[in-house]
């Protein structure tokens, strides 16, 4: 039992080490920047900078945008998982590898690529100014942003609903039909509750980095669209102001915290709901 | 017991790909009745279920619910539910919700939802089980909220598929004597899958044995083990012994070098029979005495009786006897004409009844093997 323990403790002794080094020490760094100034003195001024900044802005607009973006991925990623998880088992295979293919290439090459497409001089600006429609205005623009973030993101959301959907019993799916449950009913009482762990893990994985990007905003956004992210990079690295880059961490954390937290609790009144 | 029909099957066919599953199936059932659809694993008496369920369609041949045709009518619209074999309980429900399903799609009142759950779940003894987790419980107690979910819907027929096979044995004798009473005290029909002849026998009013996607006997529990109607339906209901005979003339019938008195009659002089004669009827007599004779080749105590195989020129039979024999003693066997039952030949000859190979492990291993 002993010599159980100490084993484990040492395979698991690299990873402690690797948390403590990459996860511990930067949230520390992250809880003491935002509470001093440049002096090192413990101060909340930096948290109530939030206050009068147009910060306040910049974070609705990140989680606005955040909530766009994952009930889009929602929307376009239930069916599309739905169909899959549906054919036959080789094809879903091939589906699946076709959803991580883009995964295989950098964000930022993906994000470039956004780019080349809709600039005002991009491909699509270029057919349509071609076949005499002219150009539409697309980059610098939310819609940009979100169809960035949708493009990125969207297999964080349709993997994890997928892998539920595929673990569903198909016979609970026959008993819901043999207890009177027509297509609709089957979908709204059966197949949607026991895909919603998926959902919520997707939902997360989607909401998450989209409130806290700053490339795809900074590169398809522009000014006017700027997202909580690009602030904070912008206050680390050209105003070199790392105190209330990290107060603003921070609070992005706790917002996201908050957000999941919400999120998780959807879930279980649902179910709570339904018991009733 | 001769109610109206209310569902029948007319030839029924349906093959997957080049594999023929359901092969002119037709069958009548009654109303009230618990028949049971009896064969191995591959027969098709699933699939015929899944028929008359509505999530198979047939490719050719009639289904008709109380004399209407049903063909073309989706499950969700039949009178009928089913119980499925791994139960199939929605786990995100309780054990109220679970039962209360039906009743909600049909757009009960709250009042009435309660009444019926609570007196399905008192039907089927779970009293007071209505908040629990379906996670939390039992094999045995998942079945039951299964059983009480489906007739919660009040169907006129109840389809069971294999709905006991998950459960280890004491359980699974409670619960057909459980079964049987619910059917009993709800006065509804019963069809009921099962690979087990043992309780397709003990529950049912009629039984229908499969095999190969065609029905090959259709009878009452006795009828079906005293009058098979060929060498398959003999072997698989209980023991047999069955042989190549010769019927000589009316109740005369010859085998194992012996022409014994039987009780059957109609078959053509000198024609080629089966004969199955059960071993719990062979009466075992001195070497001398016996119409026949063979020497003991294996014994194994069971309990209630003795099971010894016999050799008789060859042919190795499987006796039952409650007097203790020996391997290597040589016995006589006398067989009396109402135990022996004659068949006509059929594809099935020659591949059964004989307890040469016979051993106890295979029997198990073959009980295993499910669809």
């Amino acid at each position: 039992m002993k010599k159980n323990s100490l084993l484990s403790k040492l395979i698991s002794a690299p990873h402690i080490v690797w948390a403590a080094i990459f996860i511990v020490v930067p949230l520390v760094m992250v809880v003491y920047y935002a509470f001093t100034d440049r002096n090192g003195d413990f101060t909340v001024e930096n948290i109530k900078a939030m206050g009068y900044y147009t910060y306040v802005n910049v974070f609705l607009r990140s989680l606005w945008y955040g909530i766009i973006v994952t009930v889009i991925c929602l929307v376009i990623a239930y069916p599309f998982a739905y169909v899959i998880s549906n054919l036959a088992p080789k094809t879903q295979g091939t589906m699946v590898m076709l959803i991580m293919l883009p995964m295989w290439m950098s964000l930022l090459l993906r994000t470039y690529s956004i780019m080349a497409l809709i600039s005002d001089t991009g491909i699509i600006n270029s057919f349509l100014e071609a076949v005499g429609i002219g150009r539409i205005k697309m980059i610098n623009t939310p819609f940009a942003v979100i169809l960035g973030m949708v493009y990125d993101f969207l297999p964080f959301m349709i993997l994890p609903v997928y892998s539920a959907m595929t673990k569903m019993d198909v016979s609970l799916i026959e008993t819901a039909y043999d207890l009177g449950a027509n297509k609709r009913n089957v979908f709204l009482k059966v197949i949607i509750p026991l895909s919603r762990s998926g959902i919520v893990s997707g939902a997360t994985m989607v909401f998450v980095p989209s409130v806290s990007t700053f490339f795809i905003s900074q590169r398809l956004g522009g000014s006017k669209t700027a997202l909580i992210g690009e602030i904070i990079e912008s206050l680390f690295v050209k105003n070199n102001n790392p105190h209330l880059g990290s107060a603003i961490s921070l609070v992005l954390m706790v917002l996201i915290l908050i957000c999941m937290f919400v999120m998780n609790r959807f879930g279980d009144e649902e179910e709570g709901a339904v018991m009733i | 017991m001769e109610n109206k029909v209310i569902i029948q099957l007319k030839n029924i066919s349906k093959s997957y790909g080049d594999e023929k599953v359901l092969n002119d199936i037709n069958l009548s059932i009654r109303d009230k009745e618990f028949i049971t659809l009896l064969g191995p694993s591959g027969c098709g008496k699933t699939t015929t279920l899944r028929v008359i369920a509505g999530f198979v369609e047939p490719d050719g041949g009639d289904v008709i619910f109380d004399g209407k045709k049903i063909n073309d009518i989706p499950p969700h619209k039949r009178q009928v539910n089913t119980i499925f074999q791994r139960y199939a309980l929605f786990p995100h429900l309780n054990v109220y919700e679970n039962v209360a399903f039906g009743l909600r799609l049909k757009k009960k009142s709250e009042e009435e939802i309660k009444k019926t759950v609570g007196e399905m779940l008192e039907l089927v003894n779970l009293k007071g089980f209505g908040k629990r987790n379906v996670d939390s419980l039992s094999g045995g107690q998942q079945q039951r909220v299964a059983i009480a979910r489906a007739l919660a819907n009040d169907p006129k027929v109840l389809l069971l598929d294999e709905p006991l096979s998950a459960l280890d044995l004491k359980l699974r004798k409670d619960m057909q004597v459980e079964l049987k009473n619910i059917q009993k005290e709800m006065g509804i029909t019963f069809i009921y899958v099962t690979h087990d002849q043992e309780e397709a026998l003990s529950m049912s009013d009629t039984v229908v044995v499969m095999d190969n996607g065609m029905i090959q006997q259709i009878g009452t529990p006795q009828e079906i083990y005293n009058e098979p109607k060929n060498a398959f339906v003999a072997d698989f209901i209980g023991e047999s012994n069955i042989l190549d005979g010769v019927m000589k003339e009316d109740f005369r019938a010859e085998f194992s070098g012996h022409t014994f008195q039987c009780l059957d009659k109609g078959f053509g002089i000198s024609e080629e029979v089966d004969v199955v004669i059960r071993p719990e009827d062979i009466v075992v007599t001195d070497y001398e005495k016996g119409m026949i004779s063979g020497v003991v080749t294996s014994v194994t105590f069971k309990g209630v009786h003795f099971e010894i195989i016999v050799d008789i020129d060859g042919f190795k039979w499987m006796i039952q006897t409650t007097k203790e024999q020996f391997v290597g003693d040589r016995i006589g066997l006398d067989i009396d004409p109402d135990s022996i039952h004659i068949m006509k030949k059929s594809e099935y000859s020659g591949r059964y009844g004989d307890y040469s190979t016979f051993s106890d492990e295979i029997e198990h291993l073959s009980d295993v093997t499910e669809e």
